[in-house]
Formats: structure tokens, sequence, C-alpha cells
């Protein structure tokens, strides 16, 4: 009897549209958003994150529409992210459905939004997302730091210490995603993993580079994270949700 | 058509478990702060999320301490998660806070040095455990035995009547997962977000008398 280790598809959406494109068995799918997360539902998925990637502010109207299309058939955990900055973006968005909200560029700029958003909606339902790329050379003792602008930019912040500062701040949850890994398909940075998730009390998803079934297993096992995301391997019908568990469970994890 | 009032006392998304609801054809849906309307309604769903200090404040401010007490005498009555928690004697949250006291019991936190088989266990207990369950109540029907549901939650109630709890959970510790007293069942997991089982576990709902 044990907590299950959680497998979270990822929804990149552009304007109401998955950006990256799905696959599921024959059908290439464009990307309705409120389909493709109904399909990882109906698979068994554990949560879905949707993250609006372009988040101008003329589009957050079809952002919360689709949030809330999406929350209105899909009856698991739902994560939404990208360009959310104010108390007001954390509201719109819990309104229209979402359980969790996470939190990326504004905590950088703005670490004591974290504190408020707690505060005000409960730490259960804040994500704090990072991303984080290694900044020490081969041979010394590594090191990774946080990025902003898509992993272009980058702090000077410690990864490790920031994670933890925002879990004292009242992150009830961190979406690490390992930015020198990400779309390379090598894998997580299960260092970073590791670090993050055993410095902190709190759950951490890990995220980037998954591709193949072994790093969903290796994020968990070697990382010590407590759920995983993938995009693109569910996307394109390269695996299925319930092949990802299967694969795990064989490894010993518990999965649901 | 039966109603089913979602109470709504302004803490966070209700959208969620009335959507659910709708989706198991419990009849009409009316997420409501109305006394009146709750108290005409065929069934009542008590939801709650965020902090213990907040929830209790706005029950009481509306005056639904007294009313969740009367309401769920004589018809079935479901408090999910913080709604759960509100229902017990005390929650240790927030310093100290007392609550409506429908079901005798405390909430505790699950504490940050929390350790099984030599694992530290993140708080929040965030994710799909098993519920197993104690007694054969109509609320399990065709939801099997040990079948995972959805938690997030840092505090647990640990009920003063074991009689009453219904559903056990294990996190590092035991804590009641569900709940009974007469038309009244609690569940610290989120049925709204717990597919299938979650959805059968509000079918039920909406089909139970109010007995066992």
């Amino acid at each position: 009897m044990a907590l299950a280790k959680r497998i979270i598809p990822c929804l990149d959406v552009d304007n109401g549209r998955v950006v990256k494109g799905v696959k599921f068995e024959n059908i290439r799918d464009a990307g309705d958003p409120v389909e493709i997360a109904r399909r990882y539902d109906e698979q068994g998925a554990d949560e879905i994150t949707f993250l609006d990637i372009t988040a101008s502010v003329d589009n957050r109207d079809t952002t919360l529409h689709t949030v809330e299309r999406m929350a209105s058939q899909v009856f698991i955990p739902l994560t939404v992210g990208g360009g959310v900055r104010t108390v007001q973006d954390i509201r719109n968005l819990l309104n229209a459905g979402a359980d969790k909200v996470s939190i990326n560029t504004a905590a950088v700029f703005n670490p004591e939004f974290v504190g408020e958003a707690a505060q005000r909606f409960g730490s259960q339902c804040i994500v704090v997302a990072i991303d984080a790329k290694k900044v020490s050379a081969p041979g010394e003792t590594p090191r990774w730091e946080i990025f902003t602008h898509g992993g272009r930019k980058p702090t000077g912040l410690d990864a490790v210490a920031w994670a933890k500062k925002m879990e004292d701040l009242g992150a009830g949850e961190i979406l690490l995603t390992s930015m020198d890994q990400d779309g390379v398909k090598s894998g997580y940075d299960l260092g970073v993993t590791r670090a993050i998730s055993e410095a902190l009390g709190i759950p951490v998803i890990a995220s980037g580079g998954v591709g193949n079934l072994q790093h969903l297993a290796d994020g968990i096992l070697e990382g010590k994270a407590d759920a995983v995301l993938a995009a693109s391997i569910f996307h394109f019908g390269e695996y299925t949700v319930p092949e990802a568990k299967a694969f795990m469970a064989a490894r010993g994890i518990v999965v649901r | 058509m039966q109603t089913v009032a979602v109470i709504d006392y302004g803490m966070g998304n209700l959208h969620s478990v009335g959507k659910a609801l709708e989706h198991v054809g419990a009849g009409r849906v009316l997420i409501t702060s109305d006394e009146k309307t709750i108290r005409e309604a065929d069934r009542i769903v008590f939801p709650g999320v965020g902090a213990i200090r907040d929830c209790m404040a706005e029950i009481r401010r509306l005056g639904f301490d007294r009313l969740v007490r009367e309401v769920s005498v004589d018809r079935p009555f479901l408090g999910i998660c913080v709604g759960m928690q509100a229902l017990m004697e005390r929650s240790e949250e927030n310093g100290g806070i007392d609550c409506i006291g429908l079901f005798p019991g405390q909430v505790r936190f699950f504490g940050k040095n929390l350790h099984e088989d030599g694992e530290h266990l993140k708080v929040p207990h965030m994710g799909w455990n098993e519920v197993r369950q104690a007694i054969d109540h109509p609320l399990w029907h065709a939801i099997p035995e040990a079948g995972r549901f959805y938690f997030v939650h840092s505090y647990y109630v640990e009920a003063g009547n074991p009689r009453q709890v219904v559903g056990r959970g294990h996190y590092g510790k035991d804590f009641a997962a569900a709940l009974a007293d007469g038309s009244r069942f609690a569940t610290q997991f989120h049925p709204e977000k717990s597919h299938t089982h979650g959805l059968q576990l509000l079918q039920n709902f909406a089909a139970w008398d109010g007995r066992w």
C-alpha cells in the first residue's frame, strides 16, 4: 500500500490548439486539447498538464475557455501554466476548472508572488515551474542554474537553493524541467532531479528530454521524482500511457 | 428531477465537482450559497479547498455551520476534502481552529518528517492512493477494494469513533479516507478528480437513499 508515482502527459497549447501535434493510433491530430486530454484520461493518465506557451494577453480568453471545456470532460487533476503573473490570473484559471496553477517566470522576478498565491489559494494548488540548466564544467562539482525565456537567459540563481526557497514560500509542488536535456530525448537530467527532490519535502515532477520508457523509470528510480511528465513520446503514439505504466510496474515502481 | 446543492462558501473551484455530478446524471446541480435553495435540495455536497481558518471563517459568517448540521440529518450529504475536515471537532492547522463538530475527531498535520520503509514521504500527500473499505457501504458499490483515489492534503482526519471510518487510507500513518454516520458521508479524497472510481462514488451518492 503506497502512493502511486504519477505519469503526466503534457499539452503545449498555442491559441487553443496543441502545437506539437499528436498522433493516436492512426489518427494524426492537429490538436484540440480537450479531445487529446480526453484520450489520455481514457488511457489512465494520472493528471494532465496544460501549458499555454504563447500566453499573450489576447488569447487569455481562449485559454480559459479551453480549460473550462477540458474540466467538464476530464475527471482527473488538471494543472495549467503559462503566463501566470497575478492573483487574478490564478483565480480565473481555478474558476475555469484548473486544479493547480503553475507559476514560472513570475516567480523568478517576484518570488513573493508565490507566497501570496499560496496564502490566498492554498499550497495544494500552487506549482512552481523551474527551468534548470547545468552550469558546471565536466569534472567540477555539479551545479545547476535557473534560466528564463525558454532557457536563453541565465539568472545566476542556484537551482537547488531556489527550489528550496519556493517550498519555504509555500509552493505545493515543483515542476522541474532540465533545460539542457529538453527536446534532446536523452532523458531527464537525473542529477538535478535527484538533488532537488532530496532537498525538498514537497513533490517534484520531472520534465524534459524523455525519449523512451526507460527515461520515465529512471526519473523515479534515479531522479527520485514523485511524478514524471512527458509530451512527445505520448503524442506521436510511440508509447501509450498503459505501456508506460506496465514498464514502470515491471521495475518495481508503484503505479495506478 | 432531483436536485443536488453544492454549497458555495467562496472557497475555491466548485466547477469540477458540479461538472462531475452532472456527468454521472446526478440531477439538477445547483452551486449555491442560498440557504433556501440548500434547504430544499434533495442531496447536498459540501466541498472545500484551502486553509481551514479561512474556510471556517466563511462557513461561520454565512451561518453554514448550523445549516450543515441541520440539512445533513435527513438527506444524503457528502463532504469532500476540507469539507470533510470542517465536519470534525477541531483542526490543528493555522495554530488550531474549532470546526463544525458533526463527527468526533481531530484534524492533524502529517508532519515534515514522515518516513516509511526508509523513504522520506513528501507532504502534501498528493496523488493516487488506495482506500480500504472497512464496511460494505452503499457508496462503495461497484468500486473495487483498495481502489485508488486522488488525494491532495497535508492534514488528515484522526477519527474519534473508529466505527465511523468506512474507508481507511495509509500514508506513513493510518488516516480516515472516508467517514460515514447515517445520511452523512465524507471523503478526504476528491471523487470528482478520481476518474472512474470517483465518478462511480458520485453516481452511488446520487442513487443513495441515505441509509445503511
